[in-house]
């Protein structure tokens, strides 16, 4: 039984894979056919341009520029790697807020509000401890985990008022980020108390904060500079895949990750079953949140990216990228490593595409929308295949379901792990 | 007062047409998480068809002859357009949730994501920037209802009614009532609002009695997407200068608001929209907002940051529903794909 149990299982897995794989191709197909037909429809292309974006949508990520005639260029390109990896280390975590929530049955739509109120509470932390008297790793230390904080704050409002008020998730997730929008420009607007934090340096600039290395904070390279030249890349992919590791334990081998899953499986039945679904629906919140304001610290960190804070008209990308992200690795932390990877392959490919051809990046979002509207059907096959799976054991052995809670309590990991 | 008023309907139409697009999805059992999705794709199709009219010179005629019958004429087209497209883009997310019973939220954000992405994308395509807009002249000048339509003179005042209910408003505004008002009958007093209402509540009920579950559910989100559509183009016409940027700054999303604050009635739904409108009224216009006509803007002067007042329209809406979502009833059915064999 056990045998067949995990052959199963694995099935399961290499199903989800699959279907992911699936939704990934017909994305990018779709999305090389709306490139074929624009180029088709608009004289000024021609079929040479339009053949040039076909090639980019699928390898962009190995261009290398155009040579002497003009033709495009395709190679290994360490700079292009390195970017990839380190615009997927806010990608990867506010993938993971995304699926934490989900596991726990809730929709975290509100990850660009969280990952905001960790961009400024890192931003104000880094900037504004001397570094002369407090030690620059340190000051390191305490923004990320500023950051973190102020993110899993900003999770816990949608949390409560979903646990105590029954208020919709959805809402409460997208007014917070309105509000978190609001807030932080105010935080940094003129007159404001963080004024000071504008910079004022490089007076090409509107509307930016200082990056944090002019305060000597900056994520470690950890070495990954010599491995891809000429890249941002930096320690904080590392960082944010031993995240994903620990969330992978946290969600299936601790007891609150247990509980986590169950309040999402059931809330009424976790709560029969004497968890305590109120705390777990905010607690799951409050750890979605800290994802995503961790991706947030991490991202500004680096020291050489800059914070545009005027953005109460608009919320940050990567907080929506985290529920493609999430999707497509159907929830599982250690998936979203590298769905979060191709996200941002994806991003590079938009780069390439503005960079060398008249089409825009803006071709790589609608990928993504479509490769998320293909998994909201591959969650449904799933749960087809476990629910006709669960039919095919009743079937099998008609043992009194009823009797046995020890039974209904191996019922329910089984499901977790199905899903997982 | 009468800017207040103007300025308030101009924020509560397009909303409150929006919240009922939601209703009549939810209704007959579709959450339609995509509201803001349509709007943004309605917006692009009208200002889209706006723009080639234009360029085509087929009303130019009437704009120089000051033929203000063609011109509104002209208008109701768009709004038609924006609203067809609409319906057809909603079409994505009843396929995907009626034939293949797949997760409706997911779904609706997949479509949040679609909009966006493919609007922008053409945009910058046709019009080499971020922003699409008229070919020539502005809204205003176009499809804004004068008192000089009426034989007044510029110095003639029209009363109050007039001053605040004809002159420098938009048409689109009254065509939004008064479609609220027909298509709420439509929900309440038929036969088709019925069965519509019925499938959201017990869709295997509905089916027992021989009602199509599926097809309603069609109506249901097409005519959701068809008012979003058209809700979105209003909203850019009369906010934003019938220009398409690909966002409509959440609006789609605080309709939703409005839709669950109304408690998915019609008559609520509109209260609602009118207090969400002025809120973002004055988040809009705090500055020039003479309430009382002496001279004096009072919101401005009060000191208050300019952030507070654009904050103002979302926690007022968080701070409402943690008063009345327990109170709060919505569909039954909702979210619920329809199983034939489900009991």
């Amino acid at each position: 039984m056990k045998e067949k149990l995990s052959i199963l299982w694995g099935k399961d897995g290499t199903k989800s894979v699959l279907a992911s794989l699936i939704s990934i191709v017909i994305g990018m197909a779709v999305g090389a056919l709306i490139v074929v037909l624009v180029g088709l429809l608009n004289p000024s292309m021609g079929l040479g341009t339009m053949w040039e974006g076909v090639r980019l949508v699928f390898g962009g990520l190995f261009s290398t520029g155009r040579d002497a005639a003009g033709q495009l260029t395709f190679g290994f390109n360490p700079t292009n790697i390195g970017n990839m990896l380190f615009r997927a280390t806010p990608l990867i975590l506010t993938g993971l807020s995304v699926a934490v929530a989900y596991k726990t049955g809730l929709f975290n739509i509100g990850a660009p509000g969280q990952y905001l109120m960790g961009t400024a509470a890192t931003l104000i932390l880094a900037l504004s401890i001397p570094t002369e008297t407090v030690p620059a790793p340190l000051v390191w230390v305490i923004a990320f985990a500023g950051g973190s904080l102020a993110g899993a704050v900003w999770g816990c409002i949608p949390g409560l008022v979903k646990a105590f008020l029954n208020i919709n998730e959805v809402l409460a997730c997208i007014m917070t980020n309105w509000i978190a929008a609001n807030l932080v420009t105010w935080m940094f607007d003129r007159g404001s108390l963080f004024e000071n934090l504008q910079n004022t340096v490089e007076n090409t600039k509107t509307a930016y904060i200082y990056k944090t290395s002019f305060n000597g904070v900056e994520t470690s390279k950890m070495g990954l500079d010599l491995i891809f030249p000429n890249s941002q890349v930096n320690g904080g992919i590392l960082i944010a895949i031993v995240i994903a590791i620990l969330m992978y334990i946290l969600m299936n081998k601790t007891t609150l990750g247990y509980e986590l899953k169950a309040c999402g499986a059931n809330r009424h039945a976790a709560r029969y079953a004497g968890i305590s679904d109120k705390r777990n629906i905010v607690l799951s919140m409050a750890i979605a949140g800290a994802l995503s304001g961790a991706a947030a610290s991490l991202y500004y960190l680096a020291g050489n990216t800059e914070f545009f804070w005027s953005t109460y008209q608009s919320l940050p990308a990567t907080g929506f990228n985290g529920i493609p992200v999430a999707l497509l690795a159907v929830c599982n932390p250690i998936g979203v490593i590298f769905t979060g990877c191709f996200m941002s392959m994806l991003d590079i490919v938009g780069l390439q595409l503005t960079n060398l051809t008249a089409y825009n990046e803006y071709i790589t979002d609608v990928i993504i929308s479509i490769i998320v509207y293909l998994s909201a059907f591959s969650l449904v096959i799933k749960l087809a295949i476990s629910g006709s799976h669960r039919k095919h054991r009743k079937a099998a052995e008609p043992a009194p379901v009823s009797t046995a809670p020890p039974d209904g309590g191996d019922g329910t990991p089984e499901k977790g792990g199905e899903q997982a | 007062m009468t800017f207040l008023i103007q300025q308030t309907l101009i924020y509560a139409v397009p909303l409150m047409i929006v919240a009922l697009a939601g209703v009549f999805a939810e209704r007959s059992g579709i959450i339609n998480l995509a509201l803001e999705g349509i709007m943004i794709f309605g917006a692009f199709a009208g200002v889209l068809f706006v723009n080639l009219t234009q360029q085509a010179g087929v009303f130019d005629a009437a704009k120089a002859n000051d033929n203000y019958l063609a011109l509104q004429g002209f208008m109701l087209l768009a709004m038609l357009v924006a609203a067809i497209l609409g319906a057809l883009f909603s079409l994505l997310l009843s396929f995907a949730s009626v034939n293949l019973k797949a997760d409706q939220t997911i779904g609706g954000t997949a479509l949040n994501l679609m909009a966006p992405a493919l609007v922008l994308f053409f945009i910058r395509i046709v019009a080499n920037q971020n922003t699409l807009q008229m070919y020539t002249g502005d809204a205003a000048s176009w499809f804004m209802i004068k008192k000089s339509m009426f034989g007044y003179g510029r110095n003639d005042d029209m009363g109050f009614f007039g001053s605040t209910f004809i002159d420098k408003t938009y048409l689109a505004t009254y065509i939004c009532i008064i479609l609220f008002v027909v298509l709420s009958i439509l929900l309440y007093k038929t036969r088709f609002g019925l069965r519509l209402r019925s499938c959201g509540e017990n869709p295997q009920a509905a089916d027992s009695l021989g009602i199509n579950v599926y097809k309603m559910r069609y109506a249901g989100t097409t005519i959701s997407g068809a008012l979003a559509g058209m809700g979105g183009f209003v909203y850019a016409l009369t906010t934003a200068n019938c220009a398409s940027t690909g966002e409509v700054a959440g609006f789609g999303f605080l309709a939703l608001a409005v839709m669950i604050f109304g408690n998915w009635k019609p008559l609520n739904i509109a209260g609602a929209a009118l207090l969400f409108g002025l809120f973002k009224c004055i988040a809009a216009s705090y500055t020039s907002i003479d309430i009382n006509g002496d001279g004096v803007f009072l919101l401005a002067q009060l000191g208050i940051s300019p952030h507070i007042y654009r904050m103002l329209p979302y926690l007022v809406t968080l701070v409402v529903l943690a008063f009345t979502s327990k109170k709060s009833r919505a569909p039954k059915a909702e979210g619920i794909p329809y199983d034939k064999g489900k009991r």
